[in-house]
C-alpha cells in the first residue's frame, strides 16, 4: 500500500548502495561548484544558453542546495531517481522540478522515479513550500544539477572508452562515442557517481530549443495513476501497527482553557481507551497546539463518539466577546484615523488640499478559512529511539524542529515524512497537528493519528484576516488623479507570533499596499491598528486578496464616476512602461518584494499593462453583451507575477453565474504551462468561492460556521464554466515567478466589476453572496 | 456481532458497531485508504463508494445498512485502474492535489452507468455533491462527458 514512501519506511539495500557511491566522492568540489557559485553569482560565462540569476532562495533559511549527489542517483538498470524536496499539494512541483532536472540531464522521463524527501533542510536546503516559491527558486538549481550529472556521465564514458569528454555526446538516456560506442545511463551509473561533481564553470547547458520537457506542458503529474486508483498516500493513509486514533476537543475561543471536564461517558464508549488533557500555549501561540481534551481510541468513529460525550467547562479567556459586526465597525472607525505611514511619495496632504475633486470608498472582507479537502491530520510514533512523523505539511523541517523542541529531543531523533497534501492553501504550513500527534503518541506509548474533523478545521483554523481597506484619490480640474491614499486596517498575522500591537508588518504591506504601481505623483499608504481576537494565519495569496479586491473595485468605481472606460482608466493609472524606482517612490526601507532581489524582479508597469490588454482582448472588451450580462476586469501583481482577469458574469434568476473567465498571466519563463493553466483554472474557482461564499463570522468569540452546509464553496453546478488561460511567452532569461497564488486576487474584483456592469449594483463586501 | 458484506468482490465479516459509518470501517478496519474523509456529513462527496452499484456517501451509510450488500471502493472499480472514467481522468489531466478525486471518480462512474446518454446539465447536477477545493471542475465535467460519450 505504501507506494509513496517505501524508501523512507524501509531503508533497504538501495539506500545503502547509494551511500557507498557517495562516500567515494570529493565533496569539496560540490560546494565550490554548487552553493558557492550560486552565492557569489559568478555567472558571466558567454554560453548564451544558460545565464544564471540570483533569487530570494539564497536568503531562505538554509538556502539552496544544488548538490546532485543529494538529489540524483542512477541505478545500474538506468532508472534515474530524483528527490522531490518540496511538498506537493496540487501545484505540481513534485513533478515540475524533477522534470526540469531530467530534461537538462537528457534523461528519458519514463525511466525517472521520484522520491519524496523527509524534512531535512541541512541536507536539501529550504523546503518551506509556501509563497509560490518552488519553481522560481529551484528551476535553476535543478538545471544545474541535471547538467552536472550529465557531465559526470560524459566524463565516465570518456574514461571508459579512452576518448576525450568533448567527443562524447549525451542523447536521451544514452551516451555516444565518436567511434560508434554507445551506453545507456545505467551502464555508466557507478562510474559516473565516482566522478567529481563539476563546478558551475565546467557545465554546459541545453539550448532552450532543445528542451524536451521544459516549457512543453506535456509531462503528466507523477502521481496521476495513483491518484485515480486510490493508491496515492495522503496524511491519514499511513498505517502503523497498533496505531490509535485521536480527536481533540479544542477551546472554541482563542486563548480559552479547560476549566473542568467529565469524561466518564466518553470512557464508556466501546473503543475509547484514554482521555488526555493537552496543554494550550500562552499568546502568542505560534504553531503550538491550542490545547484541549484528546480522546484516544482504536478507531476514528469511537474517538468521535467519545468526544461528543465529553462534558467540558471552558474558561473562554480574553477574546470571548469577539463579534464580527462590531469588529467591522471598529475597523471602519479606525480606518478614518490612520496612525502609521508605510509609504509616502510626494505630498499627499498637499494634493488633497489642492484637489478639485476627492473620491473615496471603503471595502470590507470577512475572515476566511482554508478548508483543504483533506483536513489537518498527522501520525506520530514516539519510541525510546525518538519520534517519527508522517503528515501532510508544507514545511516538514519546521515541523521537525518544533516537534523536537516540544518533546525535548535532539533533532536527529525526530523524522518528519511528507505525504501528499490533500490541499494546503497555507493551512498546512502550520504544523500544530503534528505536535499534537507527537505529544499523544508519547503519552499513550503507541503510534497515534490525530484526525481533525471538518468542524475542527473551520472552528480552529488559522484564520485569514478580516479587513477594511479605505481608498481616496485627489483629482485636478481635468479629472487627472494627483493623489492616492490607501489606508489598510486588518488584524495582523504577526499577532500569532509576537505581542500584538495591531499594526500590519512589512510582509503584509508588500502585498498590494505599498507596492501600488500607479503613475500618480503623490502616494500614501498607511495603517491603523486592529488587535487580533482570532488565530490569524495566511491563506493562499494572503493580503493580496483584500487589497486587490479593494483597489481593483475602486478603480472601476472611479472610472464609472468619471464616465470613463474602465480599461482605459486602469491603463492610464498604470502609466507608461517603466520599472518603479523604489528609491524615489517613498517606499519603506523594509519594502518586501516577495523576498526577491528587486533588480531581478522589479515592478514592471509594461508587463502589468500588457496582461490587462491580453485579458481584455481575449474577453472581447467593449462588445455589447446581452441583458443581464457584464464583463469585469482586474489586474494584480503578486508573488512577482502579473495576472489580469476578465470575467463575464450572467445573472440568472438573481443567481450570479460565470460563463467565461480569461486569465492573462505573465510569470516569466513558463516551465510547465499545463500546470500553470490548471493553477489558473483552480484560482478561478477558489476566487469565485471567496467572492461569493467565503465568510467566517464570530460571535461570543466563537466561529459561527462548521461545515460545507454553512461554509459552502463553488460546486460543479455553478463555477467558472470556461476558463481560458493566456500565458505571456518568455525565454528562460526572463525569470520564472510564482504561480500557485497570484491567480486568485484579481478574480473577486473582476467578478464584482462584472456584476456592476450587469446589474448596476456595486458590491463592496466580501463575500458578496451567491445572489444579487 | 460481526457484519457480513461484500467488499470489492470478496466477502468480509467485520466486527464493528452497527452504527459505525461504512467510511471508517473501510479505512480503519479493512485498511483501504482510497476512500477519503472530507466532511463526515454527506456534504462533500470525498468518501463516495458504490453500494449495490449505486454511488453513496460512505460517511452517511452505517455498517448495519450494508449488511448483506455489495460495496465497491475505488480500489475495486477496475482491477487495473482502467475504468473508462479513470482513463478519462488521466487523459484530461484532471487532478491537482487529488484528494477528492477518488470520490469524484466513483460518483462519475455511477452517473455514467445510470445515464449512458448523459447531457451536460445532468453532469453538472450529478456532480454537484462532490467538492473540489483545488477547483478542477472544468476538467471534471469534461472528463465525465469524455468517459460517457467519447467526446
Amino acid at each position: 500500500m505504501l507506494s509513496y514512501l517505501p524508501d523512507h519506511l524501509l531503508p533497504g539495500a538501495r539506500e545503502a548502495a547509494r551511500r557507498v557511491l557517495i562516500a567515494a566522492v570529493d565533496r569539496r568540489s560540490v560546494l565550490k561548484g554548487g552553493i558557492a557559485a550560486f552565492a557569489l553569482g559568478l555567472f558571466t560565462r558567454p554560453s548564451g544558453a544558460f545565464e544564471s540569476y540570483p533569487t530570494g532562495g539564497l536568503q531562505m533559511p538554509r538556502g539552496i542546495v544544488a548538490d546532485p549527489l543529494v538529489f540524483v542517483s542512477i541505478d545500474p538498470d538506468g532508472t534515474v531517481t530524483i528527490v522531490a524536496h518540496r511538498s506537493e499539494m496540487g501545484q505540481g512541483s513534485r513533478t515540475s522540478l524533477p522534470m526540469v532536472l531530467a530534461d537538462e540531464l537528457d534523461a528519458d522521463w519514463s525511466r525517472v522515479r521520484i522520491l519524496q524527501a523527509p524534512g531535512d533542510e541541512p541536507r536539501y536546503g529550504n523546503q518551506d513550500t509556501d509563497g509560490s516559491r518552488s519553481l522560481r527558486h529551484h528551476i535553476q538549481p535543478m538545471r544545474q544539477m541535471g547538467a552536472a550529472v550529465r557531465e559526470m556521465l560524459r566524463r565516465a564514458a570518456a574514461k571508459s572508452w579512452g576518448v576525450e569528454p568533448a567527443a562524447v555526446t549525451v542523447e536521451f538516456h544514452t551516451l555516444k562515442g565518436p567511434d560508434g560506442q554507445s551506453a545507456d545511463f545505467g551502464e555508466l551509473a557507478e562510474a559516473a557517481m565516482a566522478e567529481l561533481v563539476p563546478s558551475f564553470e565546467d557545465l554546459t547547458f541545453k539550448d532552450e530549443a532543445a528542451f524536451r520537457y521544459i516549457g512543453k506542458g506535456e509531462v503528466q503529474i507523477t502521481d496521476l495513476h495513483d491518484i485515480t486508483t486510490g493508491k496515492a498516500i495522503y496524511g491519514a493513509d499511513v498505517r502503523l501497527n497498533g496505531m490509535k486514533v485521536a480527536v481533540i476537543a479544542r477551546p472554541p475561543v482563542l486563548g480559552g482553557k479547560v476549566k473542568s471536564y467529565d469524561a466518564s461517558e466518553t470512557l464508556a464508549v466501546p473503543g475509547v481507551e484514554r482521555v488526555i488533557e493537552i496543554a494550550g500555549a500562552p499568546a502568542p501561540v505560534n504553531f503550538l497546539p491550542l490545547g484541549g481534551i484528546a480522546v484516544v481510541a482504536t478507531n476514528t468513529w469511537a474517538a468521535e463518539r467519545g468526544r461528543e460525550r465529553l462534558k467540558i467547562e471552558w474558561d473562554d479567556g480574553p477574546h470571548a466577546s469577539y463579534e464580527s459586526a462590531a469588529y467591522r465597525a471598529e475597523m471602519e472607525e479606525a480606518s478614518k484615523a490612520p496612525d502609521k505611514i508605510f509609504r509616502d511619495q510626494g505630498d499627499v496632504p498637499g494634493a488633497f488640499a489642492a484637489a478639485s475633486t476627492i473620491f473615496e470608498r471603503s471595502y470590507y472582507q470577512a475572515h476566511m478559512a482554508h478548508i483543504p479537502m483533506e483536513p489537518p491530520v498527522a501520525i506520530a510514533s514516539v519510541t525510546t529511539d525518538g519520534c517519527e512523523i508522517w503528515t501532510s505539511v508544507q514545511s516538514p523541517y519546521g515541523a521537525r524542529e518544533d516537534v523536537a523542541k516540544d518533546l525535548a529531543l535532539p533533532i536527529e531523533q525526530v523524522k518528519v515524512n511528507v505525504t501528499l497534501l490533500g490541499g494546503g492553501f497555507g493551512r498546512k504550513s502550520k504544523w500544530d497537528f503534528a505536535i499534537e500527534a507527537a505529544r499523544l503518541s508519547k503519552a499513550v506509548n503507541a503510534p497515534v493519528r490525530v484526525q481533525w474533523t471538518r468542524e475542527d478545521d473551520i472552528h480552529n483554523s488559522f484564520m485569514h484576516t478580516t479587513s477594511v481597506e479605505r481608498l481616496r484619490v485627489a483629482m485636478d480640474d481635468a479629472g487627472k488623479v494627483t493623489g492616492w491614499h490607501h489606508t489598510s486596517v486588518a488584524p495582523s498575522i504577526l499577532s500569532t507570533f509576537a505581542p500584538d500591537n495591531g499594526h500590519q508588518f512589512f510582509i503584509e504591506n508588500g502585498m498590494g499596499h505599498v507596492d501600488a504601481p500607479w503613475d500618480v505623483a503623490n502616494i500614501r499608504c498607511d495603517n491603523a491598528p486592529a488587535l487580533a481576537h482570532a488565530r490569524i494565519g495566511w491563506f493562499r495569496s494572503v493580503s493580496n486578496v483584500p487589497r486587490a479586491w479593494a483597489v481593483q473595485s475602486f478603480i472601476a468605481e472611479l472610472a464609472h464616476e468619471l464616465g470613463r472606460d474602465h480599461k482605459e482608466m486602469l491603463l492610464e493609472l498604470i502609466g507608461p512602461p517603466r520599472t518603479i524606482d523604489v528609491a524615489t517612490a517613498g517606499m519603506p526601507e523594509d519594502f518586501w518584494n516577495y523576498g526577491e532581489p528587486y533588480a531581478e524582479y522589479p515592478i514592471d508597469t509594461g508587463r502589468l499593462a500588457h496582461v490587462v490588454e491580453v485579458a481584455a482582448d481575449a474577453a472581447g472588451w467593449g462588445a455589447t453583451l446581452p441583458e443581464g450580462e457584464g464583463l469585469g476586469l482586474a489586474v494584480h501583481r503578486s508573488f512577482v507575477t502579473y495576472v489580469a482577469v476578465a470575467a463575464r458574469v450572467r445573472i440568472v434568476d438573481g443567481q450570479i453565474r460565470v460563463p467565461e473567465m480569461h486569465f492573462a498571466v505573465d510569470c516569466g519563463f513558463a516551465a510547465n504551462p499545463e500546470r500553470i493553466r490548471s493553477q489558473m483554472e483552480g484560482s478561478a474557482v477558489m476566487g469565485m468561492t471567496l467572492a461569493l461564499n467565503s465568510g467566517i463570522t464570530f460571535a461570543d468569540g466563537r466561529v459561527q460556521q462548521s461545515n460545507f452546509h454553512d461554509y459552502d464553496v463553488a460546486r460543479a453546478d455553478n463555477f467558472p464554466e470556461k476558463v481560458e488561460v493566456h500565458i505571456v511567452p518568455h525565454p528562460f532569461s526572463v525569470h520564472a515567478s510564482g504561480i500557485g497564488e497570484p491567480g486568485v486576487p484579481p478574480v473577486a474584483p473582476a467578478m464584482g466589476n462584472a456584476i456592476f456592469a450587469a446589474t448596476g449594483r456595486r458590491l463592496r463586501d466580501l463575500p458578496l453572496g451567491t445572489n444579487v | 456481532m460481526p457484519i457480513d458484506f461484500s467488499l470489492n468482490g470478496s466477502q468480509h465479516s467485520i466486527d464493528a458497531p452497527s452504527d459505525m459509518p461504512l467510511l471508517w470501517a473501510i479505512r480503519d478496519i479493512v485498511g483501504l485508504t482510497g476512500t477519503k474523509y472530507g466532511c463526515g456529513a454527506g456534504l462533500c462527496g470525498a468518501c463516495t463508494v458504490h453500494v449495490d452499484g449505486k454511488a453513496e456517501r460512505s460517511c452517511m451509510v452505517s455498517m448495519g445498512e450494508v449488511a448483506g450488500k455489495s460495496v465497491t471502493t475505488i480500489e475495486g472499480l477496475h482491477p487495473e485502474g482502467e475504468h473508462p472514467v479513470q482513463r478519462a481522468w488521466r487523459e484530461l489531466n484532471v487532478p491537482q492535489c487529488g484528494f477528492c478525486q477518488t470520490g469524484q471518480i466513483m460518483q462519475a462512474a455511477s452517473l455514467v452507468a445510470e445515464k449512458p446518454n448523459i447531457t451536460d446539465a445532468e453532469i453538472l447536477e450529478g456532480m454537484r455533491g462532490n467538492v473540489c477545493r483545488c477547483g478542477c471542475y472544468q476538467r471534471i465535467v469534461a472528463a465525465v462527458r469524455h468517459a460517457a460519450t467519447g467526446i
